[in-house]
């Protein structure tokens, strides 16, 4: 399959290793990736933080991008919320615009988050990825409540071989991320966040993995900060890592 | 204009005997909630049809309010229509004088909250007894709710007992802080009231159009006690509340109390239609308050704000108020519901940073009985407070310039240039300890990854040229 890849700003500028495992598993997969170079952010620190005309520029720019995509594969679930589910609302009450809400409903179906995508498009559970180390696995809001992946991730990682994969208590509460409530409300996002922290830590994981790197940048921040010795790995990661071509 | 609130969530959050009482608190009745919607069956039919009623409702708002207002009077009750706080605060002052006394007492009404009355019956010299447990706890605190629901749960049992001692006269005198010896003072005290008062002043959680049926649920019996012993009985409603048929209760029943106390039914459900000879109360008026809320109904996007029945479950399942509590919320709605409620009756200039009071994790919407989008509405409201100016000027310019470089790809590789290179100077072990305001906010607590060397796009770029 032809897979086009948005990798999300976040990723692009400070993740770039998330970017390389997606492309190195889908073409070991024997997948055909593209990357249109004219992408750049989906918008949603715009939409969220209530610059909405703003980010219907962003989606105006992301649907001459990739309409034309036979699936557009996202490594980020908040990103992949932010297009399935809030484009059609900048469209239909911001942007007022029929032709731009019929566009983002009809590319919907072909925009599918990284996991996703493996699990629910390509039907597998076993990427032949192997891992040796122990693990804890942190389901983001937007993979629980926006996309409603349930535990899609975690039998990725469950078939992953030589990994100690360890549950996560609590694993349904927000690590304190939201854009940018974490520096808005930065007090009541690092109380959430330690609450997390704590939680981590009782494993005895010397990773914590999710779907998505922002909540990866915010736990894996108050992580280094405490000097922990836990740090945090997309899971993209994980599933590039093989025995023959082990992933640092 | 109030304190902001991040301002009052740190005040909140450095409070610890009310994080430790919020955090027990809220983790026992998620579990209980959780438990008992989830053995029904129909739970998710009944959530859909609570909704669908709700929006029928508010679709022929008019119609509904009028054949109320019709069959109440029919039933020998009087009705009377409130604009705004200010007419809804005269017309209760001027049916309890009319009553020829000087105390009321009351049942637990956010809205009587809502449209600060017992300030105003003060002024009027009426005195005003809370009679709900938690809401005469901290009427005596003088302090203000921190819950929908359970109003003083920032308070421990001691906090409590020491206040019973210096307020409740003979009741309070040498009480210990067993909660069935406090428990039984307040009842005590409470019958006294009961007995003695003239005057009874009650919100409500439903009414029926089709009957004029008023409805009020409640745990403790002091609700029934002031439904049906004083001479004269005075609600007030939300025009919100109105249902349009006696039928639909049978869904509110069911949802209300399974998603606000973990109960399969309230322990008090009382149900009346006007007034009638020789039983209850001789006198009834109805008082329909707007406030606000015929605005809310006007947008397509947050009307769904108007379903809420009030049952804080979306408190309890929230990150957010589980740790900072409900002051901060400075508002009688507190927690995410709070969070668009109060913006929308008070004004985004006062209220607007509540609707950023929220890290958008869905907990809430995942949850609610009526199904009310609150991220949604949240981000809505995020949207009108930056189109009607209230966001801070700063902010304003750095989302413009964010927007520019996302909008052309060479000023995003231009700007990643600029910021590899003015990192330099903040870097320690490849990371960033320390930021500048406002990104100073998260270095509180947090390091920010560095800029690698090179982007994915330069990675591709170069794999590409191969």
């Amino acid at each position: 399959m032809r897979v086009s890849l948005f990798i999300t700003c976040i990723n692009d500028s400070l993740f770039p290793d998330t970017g390389r495992a997606v492309v190195r598993v889908l073409e070991r997969l024997g997948h055909q990736v593209e990357f249109p170079l004219a992408q750049t952010c989906c918008g949603q620190m715009h939409h969220n933080s209530g610059y909405h005309d703003d980010a219907v520029g962003l989606v105006r720019r992301f649907v001459d991008t990739f309409q034309d995509a036979e699936a557009i594969v996202i490594p980020s679930t908040s990103c992949t919320a932010m297009v399935r589910g809030q484009y059609p609302y900048l469209a239909k009450h911001v942007a007022k615009d029929e032709g731009l809400l019929r566009a983002v409903e009809v590319m919907a179906p072909r925009v599918f988050e990284f996991s996703e995508f493996l699990t629910q498009k390509l039907g597998l559970s076993d990427v032949g990825a192997y891992y040796p180390h122990r693990v804890t696995y942190h389901s983001s809001c937007n993979s629980l409540r926006s996309l409603h992946l349930g535990d899609g991730p975690l039998t990725l990682l469950r078939h992953v071989s030589g990994i100690d994969l360890v549950e996560l208590p609590n694993n349904r509460e927000c690590c304190g991320f939201g854009g940018t409530f974490a520096v808005k409300n930065a007090e009541t996002s690092t109380a959430m966040l330690t609450d997390k922290m704590r939680h981590i830590l009782s494993t005895g994981a010397e990773i914590c993995t999710a779907g998505d790197n922002s909540c990866l940048m915010h736990i894996g921040g108050g992580l280094s900060r405490q000097r922990t010795g836990v740090r945090t790995v997309h899971l993209a990661q994980i599933l590039a890592s093989t025995a023959e071509e082990p992933w640092a | 204009m109030s304190a902001s609130f991040p301002t009052r969530a740190a005040d909140g959050l450095r409070n610890t005997q009310q994080r430790r009482n919020l955090a027990k608190a809220t983790n026992t009745i998620r579990g209980k909630t959780a438990k008992v919607t989830a053995e029904l069956p129909d739970w998710e039919a009944l959530r859909e049809a609570g909704k669908a009623i709700k929006r029928e409702a508010h679709a022929r708002l008019d119609h509904y309010l009028l054949q109320l207002e019709e069959m109440v009077i029919k039933a020998g009750g009087h009705v009377h229509w409130a604009a705004d706080a200010a007419e809804a605060r005269s017309i209760i002052v001027r049916l309890t004088k009319d009553a020829g006394t000087d105390q009321v007492i009351k049942i637990k009404s956010m809205t009587t909250d809502e449209i600060e009355l017992n300030p105003a019956l003060e002024e009027a010299g009426i005195r005003p007894y809370e009679t709900d447990l938690a809401d005469m706890i901290v009427q005596m605190a003088r302090e203000k709710p921190s819950h929908l629901l359970v109003p003083a749960i920032h308070k421990n049992r001691v906090e409590i007992r020491d206040l019973f001692r210096a307020e409740m006269g003979e009741h309070g005198t040498g009480l210990s802080d067993r909660p069935p010896d406090l428990t039984r003072a307040a009842r005590a005290y409470l019958r006294q009231k009961f007995m003695e008062t003239k005057v009874a002043i009650s919100g409500a959680n439903f009414a029926v159009a089709e009957t004029g049926t008023v409805g009020v649920v409640e745990s403790e019996g002091n609700g029934r006690m002031c439904l049906t012993l004083p001479q004269v009985l005075i609600s007030i409603m939300g025009i919100e509340k109105v249902l349009p048929r006696f039928d639909d209760l049978s869904v509110f029943l069911q949802l209300l109390p399974r998603a606000a106390t973990g109960e399969r039914m309230n322990p008090y459900n009382s149900l009346w239609t006007g007034v009638h000879a020789g039983d209850g109360p001789r006198e009834f008026h109805l008082v329909l308050l707007d406030n606000g809320r015929s605005k809310i109904l006007a947008d397509e996007v947050a009307r769904e704000t108007l379903h809420c029945i009030r049952c804080s479950r979306c408190l309890n399942v929230c990150p957010v108020y589980e740790r900072a509590g409900g002051h901060a919320y400075d508002s009688m709605y507190q927690g995410p519901i709070g969070a668009i409620v109060t913006p929308q009756l008070r004004g985004l200039e006062e209220a607007g940073s509540l609707p950023y009071a929220s890290s958008l994790c869905g907990a809430c919407h995942e949850v609610c009985p009526v199904k009310i989008n609150i991220p949604q509405i949240l981000v809505h409201l995020r949207g009108r407070v930056v189109r009607e100016g209230h966001a801070g000027k700063g902010e304003a310019l750095a989302m413009g310039v964010a927007a520019r470089m996302f909008g052309n790809q060479g000023a995003l590789d231009w700007s990643l240039w600029a910021g590899r290179l003015g990192q330099k100077l903040l870097m320690r072990d490849g990371a960033l300890p320390w930021l500048p305001p406002p990104l100073s906010g998260w270095t509180l607590s947090r390091d920010f990854p560095a800029l690698p060397a090179e982007s994915f796009r330069d990675w591709w770029q170069k794999r590409e040229e191969k």
